[in-house]
C-alpha cells in the first residue's frame, strides 16, 4: 500500500504527526520515516507512472518513478536520514561541554526552536520529494513552492535580527522563482497544449524556455543569482543548514537534468559557476559562508555537465550531485558541531580546537578530502565523469577553467575549512567533542563518501543512462594526485611567504550588495527626486491656483467693482440714454 | 599570517601541532609526496591515456603538478587584490541604506 503513495505523503503525514508529540515519541517517528520511505523506495516502488488524473483539462502526474527521480529519492531519504540523526538532540538543552554561551547568543543551537525545526525539515524533505517525483509542471510548482516556504522556517529558527531579515530575502527570491516558474509553465502549456514535466529547452520553446530555465537558475544559484546560498547558509542554526545544503539547489539540479539536457548555454553558466565563487572563498571569513560558495562550485560542475549532455556528462552530474549531498553535508555537518559546541563559525575565532574535538576534526577531514576528489573518495568518481565528458565533446577550454576550479576546491574546502576551524592558531577555545547523534550523522555520512569512492561500478548502477567508464586508472589516480599535492605544495609556500591573506574580521561584497544596498538607495535617490518634483509642482499649481483666486477676489470679492450693487436710479439714466441714442441714429 | 601561526604561546593541552618537530615532519611528508609523484609521472610516459587533452598533448611533461602549484598562486594573486576593492565591516549592511559605497 505504501508504495502506491507518493513518497511525500509519509514525510507530510510525518510533519502532522511529530507537531503533537514530544520526547522520546518524536525521536523515534523522525528516524523512522525517511527510513520506512528509503526502504520502501528501494524495495517497493518500479520505475512507471503510480499516480495520475485529470484537472480542469490537463494531466497531473503527482507520482512519475524512472531512474533519474528513484536516484534523487534514493538520496533525499538518505538526507534526511543523515539530517535527522544530526538534529536528534534538538530540545535536550545545551550540549555538555559546550562553550557557545560564552558568545552571548542565547540560542545560537536552536534548541528553543526544536520543533519548529523538526516539523520544518519534514515538510523540506517531503516537498523536495514531491519535486522529483512530479511528472507535470503544475505539481512540480507547488512543491517548488513549499520547498521556499518550508525551509525559510530553518532560517528563522536562528532567531536573530539577522536571520529573520535574511529568511524574508530568500523567501522574496524563492517566491519570485516560483512565479517564474508558474509563468514559464503556463506559457509553454498554451504553446503546446502539454504540462508535462519532461524536456524544454531552449529550441522552439520560445520565451517559455528561458523564463523556466531563470527559475531553475534562481534555485541552483546561477551567478548573480546566488546570493541567496551565501545569506541563507551562515544565518540558519547547525542542523537547520545541514537540511538546507542538501534539498533545494539538488531539485534545481534536478529538473535542469530533466528539462534542459544539452542546452549549450549551461555549459558555460556552469564553468562559471565554478570558477567565480573559488575567489570569494579564499576571502571569507565566516566558514559557513565559505561553504555556500563551494556549494556554487560544485553545482557549477554539475550545471555544465548536464549542459554538455551525453550520457556520461548527465550521469557525472547527477552522481555529483549525489556525492555532494552526502561530502557536504558532511562538512556542515563539523562546522555545525564546531558551532554548537563553540558558539563560532568564523576563522578568526577559531584554531587549535583539533585537540579536544579530534573525531569532528577527522570526520572534517574525511569530508574535505572527499570533496577535493582524493582517490578513494566519492567526488574521484563522480565528478571526473564531467571532466572527461568535456574533452570527448571538446570543450576543451571549459575543461582547463574546470582544472583549475577542481583545484580551487582543494583550497578553500580541503584545505581551509578543516585548517582554520581545528587548526591555526590555537584560539585557546576548549569546546569538548558534539552530542553522540552529530558524531555518528558525520560517522555514516564519512563513510558513505569512501563507499562510492572504493566502490563506484556499484554506484554507477544507480544512475540514468549506460556507460562505460572506469576512474581508475593509472594516469587518472596519479594526475589527480600530482595536481592536489603540488596545490598543497602552492598552500604551504603561500602561507610560509606570507602571501597567503589573513582571516579579517569583514564581509566581502557581492551581488547582494545589489538588492541590499544598491537597490534601497537608487530607491531612495528616486523617491526623493520625486519628492523633490512632486513639491515643485504641487507649489507652483498651489501659487498659480492662488493668483487666480486672487484675482477672482480682487474682481468679484466684497470690495470687487464686478460686486458692486448698482443704484436703481443710475440704471433709469442709462436706459434713458440708450434709448435717446437710438431714436437720434433711428430717425 | 604565517607569523601568527607559529609565534602564538602553546596552551594547555599540548596538541601535536604545537611541536615544531612534528610539524617539520608533517611538511617533509608533503614533499615527500611531491617527489614520489614526480617520480610517478615517468610511469605515465607509457600508461594509456583514452581522454588526451590538447595542454597534455603539447607540454607533455608535469602538466598537472604545475597546473596545481599555479593555480594555487593564482587564486590568492587576484583574490587579494579583489579584497581591497570589496571588503566592507562586518555591519555594512546593517548601516542603513544611505550610501551605496
Amino acid at each position: 500500500m505504501l508504495s502506491s503513495l507518493p513518497p511525500f505523503v509519509l514525510f507530510f503525514v510525518g510533519a502532522v504527526v511529530i507537531a503533537f508529540t514530544r520526547g522520546t515519541a518524536r525521536k523515534v517517528l523522525i528516524l523512522a520515516i525517511p527510513l520506512v520511505g528509503g526502504l520502501n523506495l528501494w524495495f517497493g516502488v518500479e520505475p512507471g507512472l503510480h499516480l495520475q488524473f485529470d484537472l480542469i483539462g490537463y494531466t497531473l502526474t503527482p507520482y512519475r518513478a524512472d531512474k533519474l527521480s528513484l536516484l534523487f529519492g534514493y538520496l533525499f531519504h538518505l538526507a534526511a536520514f543523515l539530517g535527522f540523526v544530526y538534529a536528534l538532540h534538538l530540545g535536550d538543552g545545551t550540549p555538555e561541554g559546550s562553550v557557545a554561551g560564552e558568545v552571548g547568543e542565547d540560542d545560537i543551537v536552536g534548541n528553543a526552536s526544536a520543533g519548529l525545526q523538526h516539523v520544518a525539515a519534514m515538510v523540506y524533505a517531503g516537498s523536495a520529494l514531491g519535486a522529483v517525483f512530479a511528472g507535470d509542471f503544475i505539481t512540480l510548482f507547488i512543491f517548488w513552492e513549499l520547498l521556499a516556504i518550508s525551509s525559510v522556517f530553518l532560517v528563522w529558527a536562528r532567531k536573530s535580527e539577522r536571520s529573520y531579515a535574511t529568511g524574508f530575502r530568500y523567501l522574496i527570491i524563492h517566491v519570485i522563482s516560483g512565479v517564474l516558474l508558474l509563468s514559464g509553465a503556463l506559457m509553454l502549456a498554451h504553446e503546446t497544449g502539454s504540462i508535462e514535466f519532461g524536456h524544454v529547452g531552449l529550441v522552439g520553446t520560445g520565451a517559455a524556455g528561458w523564463i523556466l530555465l531563470l527559475s531553475f537558475g534562481i534555485k541552483a544559484g546561477f551567478p548573480l543569482l546566488h546570493n541567496w546560498i551565501t545569506e541563507a547558509y551562515p544565518e540558519s542554526t547547525p542542523t537547520g543548514t545541514v537540511f538546507l545544503s542538501a534539498f533545494t539547489t539538488k531539485v534545481a539540479v534536478y529538473a535542469l537534468a530533466r528539462s534542459f539536457v544539452g542546452t549549450d548555454v549551461l555549459i558555460y553558466i556552469g564553468t562559471a559557476m565554478t570558477f567565480f565563487p573559488i575567489f570569494y572563498a579564499v576571502l571569507e571569513n565566516d566558514l559557513r559562508r565559505v561553504l555556500g560558495y563551494s556549494m556554487i562550485n560544485q553545482i557549477g560542475f554539475m550545471v555544465a555537465g548536464i549542459g554538455i549532455g551525453t550520457g556520461m556528462a548527465v550521469n557525472g552530474a547527477v552522481a555529483h550531485a549525489f556525492a555532494d549531498v552526502i561530502f557536504k553535508g558532511l562538512l556542515f555537518m563539523s562546522m555545525g558541531a564546531v558551532m554548537t559546541m563553540t558558539g563560532r563559525t568564523k576563522g578568526t575565532d577559531l584554531g587549535g580546537i583539533y585537540k579536544t574535538m579530534p573525531f569532528t576534526a577527522g570526520l572534517c577531514i574525511v569530508g574535505a578530502s572527499a570533496i577535493s576528489a582524493f582517490p578513494l573518495f566519492s567526488a574521484f568518481v563522480t565528478k571526473s565523469m564531467i571532466m572527461v565528458a568535456a574533452i570527448e565533446e571538446h570543450h576543451y577550454i571549459v575543461w582547463l577553467f574546470m582544472l583549475f576550479a577542481s583545484a580551487g576546491v582543494l583550497e578553500h574546502a580541503g584545505i581551509k575549512i578543516p585548517f582554520f576551524s581545528f587548526f591555526a592558531h590555537d584560539s585557546g577555545i576548549r569546546a569538548k567533542e558534539p552530542p553522540r547523534n552529530m558524531l555518528i550523522a558525520m560517522s555514516i555520512g564519512a563513510v558513505l563518501c569512501v563507499l562510492i569512492g572504493v566502490f563506484p561500478t556499484q554506484f554507477y548502477t544507480l544512475l540514468p543512462y549506460e556507460m562505460d567508464y572506469h576512474p581508475y586508472d593509472l594516469r587518472h589516480v596519479v594526475t589527480q594526485l600530482q595536481l592536489l599535492a603540488f596545490g598543497a605544495l602552492g598552500f604551504i609556500t603561500l602561507v610560509k611567504s606570507g602571501v597567503y591573506p589573513d582571516e579579517k574580521r569583514a564581509i566581502h561584497v557581492d551581488a547582494e550588495w545589489l538588492y541590499r544596498k544598491a537597490g534601497p538607495w537608487l530607491a531612495g535617490t528616486v523617491g526623493r527626486a520625486v519628492t523633490r518634483v512632486d513639491v515643485y509642482v504641487r507649489s507652483s499649481v498651489l501659487e498659480f491656483v492662488g493668483s487666480i483666486m486672487h484675482g477672482a477676489e480682487r474682481t468679484h470679492g466684497p470690495v470687487g467693482p464686478l460686486a458692486k450693487s448698482w443704484p436703481t436710479g443710475s440704471m433709469v439714466l442709462w436706459v434713458a440714454i440708450l434709448l435717446v441714442a437710438y431714436l437720434l441714429f433711428y430717425l | 599570517m604565517n607569523q601568527n601561526y607559529h609565534d602564538h604561546q602553546i596552551k594547555e593541552p599540548v596538541g601535536w601541532l604545537d611541536k615544531p618537530e612534528a610539524v617539520r615532519r608533517f611538511f617533509f611528508a608533503i614533499y615527500l609526496i611531491c617527489g614520489v609523484l614526480l617520480v610517478a609521472e615517468f610511469f605515465l610516459i607509457s600508461a594509456e591515456n583514452a581522454h588526451p587533452h590538447p595542454l597534455e598533448e603539447s607540454v607533455r611533461f608535469l602538466v598537472y603538478p604545475m597546473y596545481g602549484f599555479i593555480s594555487f598562486w593564482f587564486l590568492v594573486l587576484v583574490a587579494k587584490p579583489m579584497r581591497k576593492l570589496l571588503i566592507r565591516s562586518e555591519d555594512y549592511y546593517e548601516r542603513g541604506s544611505d550610501d551605496a559605497e
